[in-house]
């Protein structure tokens, strides 16, 4: 979003620079057609600008004033006015130590990240090639196949109780469950990838008589891509929303544990600023990776 | 000239949830070195049925197809297919298929040199040199079906299979290609057997046309020898009397004799 905006405000800008030299040269006729043609232009990039970031900015104004309504009406609740003030400290010192249970902002978005990175990282290195197994061989998919809907739909805190007790540990315990929680949609996606690619694809490796490496490489690995893509991006989105719950649970130095000892602190500002940040880091998270899915899909 | 394809009493048949479904039986047919055979019938008469057991993709229930002296046991590539919907991977660019193909058949006896020279032949051929760096979604029908031919000869197969190749082409595209496919075969002296629905198409290209009846059951109706003197012009052709006769003979097959009942 924001590169985009940076794009269409560019040629915008030359073009109100230029404009200064030719207003005040009241010559003959044919020249004014010229800054005239120019402005219309601006004006053209500038509704065009117009109509697309006036509906968000609407609605984010929208919804700042509702909040600022709600918060007046309940004394408990901190304004808008009071959130960006606390925002504003909070963010000037990110990484300050006051010991464990007292760190920046910036620490605990970097822990959780770090959790949510090695829990998801194992998930994606099992969980891919899994799929692709499981895609291939009818077998494989009649025997996981029960498995796997058996324990998709189990909440990922419940596996929590599982992992401290093989862990015996809080942080090994709360990347299990991000592990566990983010290795189905990869599974599953991979999977279907693999079932799905056209006959023709197949038919041209039978008639080529391919290896089965060449196989992989040249034909199953960049037709299941763009589902793989699909299966990380839903897994990242799953272990990011995990992340705080379990955090919330196992302590330690995370956005779900800051989340937690602000309540307990009652400084319910942060909260609301805890949010705000878990919200725009997912979003990020999920930009970045439509981004590379983008570039992996073909036709 | 000698006998590359025979294919003997072949029948071949699916068991399907409704019970059995024979799509063909009792097909014997011979193609020699050379020869460009048509396989002609009205949709669904398993004319491509006929061309994937040739090609090993499927294989028959009853009688044996031998190619090149042995039995056709599965795909190979001596038996290059160019498919209806061209068939290209979409994430390798033009050059790409083709060097795919052209290193799995020559790749243990060649140097990488001599493949990629290959490679820019197969291209040239098919007129398409300037598109080599380009991938099959950026081209147009007509020139993903060429790759798709240049991809089948840079095999240097014994023999090409065409399942309707020009289906998909609009008519100036496909009578193009068309003359382009002539120009080749002469140029390569292949040997192609070629799945069409177009009567013009068949009798232009070929040196027979094999009927096929309506299925279920499926089999050889008639086979028309095609002597017209080649190189063949198609706009001589348009008003030759021989020409016209090929064409009256498959028009009054498909039309009189297999007319699709209330189809």
């Amino acid at each position: 979003m924001t590169a985009t905006a940076m794009t269409i405000d560019e040629p915008a800008a030359p073009a109100a620079e230029k404009k200064p030299p030719a207003a005040p040269a009241p010559k003959l006729a044919v020249e004014k057609s010229v800054p005239a043609t120019r402005r219309q232009r601006l004006g053209a990039g500038f509704t065009a600008a117009l109509r697309r970031f006036l509906p968000p900015v609407l609605g984010l104004a929208a919804f700042v004033g509702v909040w600022a309504l709600v918060s007046k009406s309940s004394p408990q609740l901190p304004g808008p006015s009071v959130v960006f003030h606390a925002a504003v400290t909070l963010f000037s010192d990110p990484f300050y130590r006051n010991g464990p249970n007292d760190q920046g902002i910036g620490w605990n978005i970097l822990f959780s990240l770090e959790r949510v990175g090695i829990g998801f990282g194992l998930a994606a290195l099992i969980g891919i090639p899994a799929g692709f197994l499981i895609g291939r061989f009818k077998f494989l998919n009649d025997m996981t196949a029960p498995i796997i809907s058996l324990l998709r739909p189990v909440s990922p805190l419940a596996w929590l109780p599982i992992g401290l007790l093989v862990f015996k540990a809080a942080n090994p315990a709360a990347i299990w469950v991000i592990f566990i929680s983010s290795i189905w949609p990869m599974i599953i996606n991979t999977a279907v990838g693999v079932q799905r690619i056209p006959q023709d694809y197949l038919n041209v490796a039978r008639v080529l008589n391919l290896p089965e490496s060449k196989v992989f490489t040249k034909i199953l690995f960049p037709a299941v891509l763009p589902y793989m893509m699909t299966g990380v991006r839903l897994s990242i989105g799953v272990a990011w929303l995990v992340i705080v719950a379990a955090e919330m649970l196992t302590g330690g130095v995370g956005l779900g544990f800051w989340v937690w000892d602000e309540w307990n602190n009652l400084k319910v500002e942060n909260i609301i600023i805890a949010i705000f940040v878990v919200g725009v880091i997912g979003l990020l998270l999920e930009q970045i990776l439509l981004l590379l899915a983008r570039r992996f899909s073909y036709e | 000239m000698k006998k590359l394809v025979q294919i003997e009493n072949v029948g071949m048949h699916f068991d399907t949830r409704n019970g059995r479904f024979v799509a063909l039986r009792g097909i014997d047919l011979t193609v020699r070195e050379g020869e460009f055979v048509s396989l002609i019938g009205h949709s669904g008469c398993g004319k491509s049925t006929l061309l994937n057991l040739i090609a090993g993709l499927t294989l028959p229930t009853a009688g044996v197809l031998i190619c090149n002296g042995r039995e056709v046991a599965g795909p190979g590539p001596e038996r290059a297919v160019v498919f209806q919907n061209h068939s290209l991977l979409p994430w390798l660019t033009c050059f790409d298929n083709i060097y795919l193909a052209v290193e799995r058949v020559f790749g243990a006896k060649e140097g990488k040199a001599r493949l990629i020279a290959r490679t820019h032949a197969a291209l040239e051929l098919v007129g398409l040199a300037q598109a080599e760096a380009k991938y099959p979604g950026e081209i147009s029908g007509g020139m993903k079906q060429r790759v798709g031919i240049a991809r089948a000869l840079a095999m240097e197969p014994k023999i090409l299979l065409l399942d309707e190749p020009f289906g998909a082409l609009d008519a100036l595209t496909r009578a193009n290609l068309q003359d382009e496919l002539m120009r080749i075969t002469a140029a390569t002296g292949a040997t192609v057997v070629m799945v069409t629905h177009d009567v013009d198409e068949a009798v232009l290209l070929s040196d027979r046309v094999v009927m096929l009846t309506n299925g279920p059951a499926a089999t050889i109706g008639e086979i028309l020898r095609v002597d017209l003197p080649r190189p063949r012009d198609r706009l001589a052709l348009a008003h030759d009397a021989g020409f016209q006769a090929c064409r009256a003979a498959l028009l009054e097959f498909l039309y009189q004799k297999q007319l699709r009942r209330a189809a």
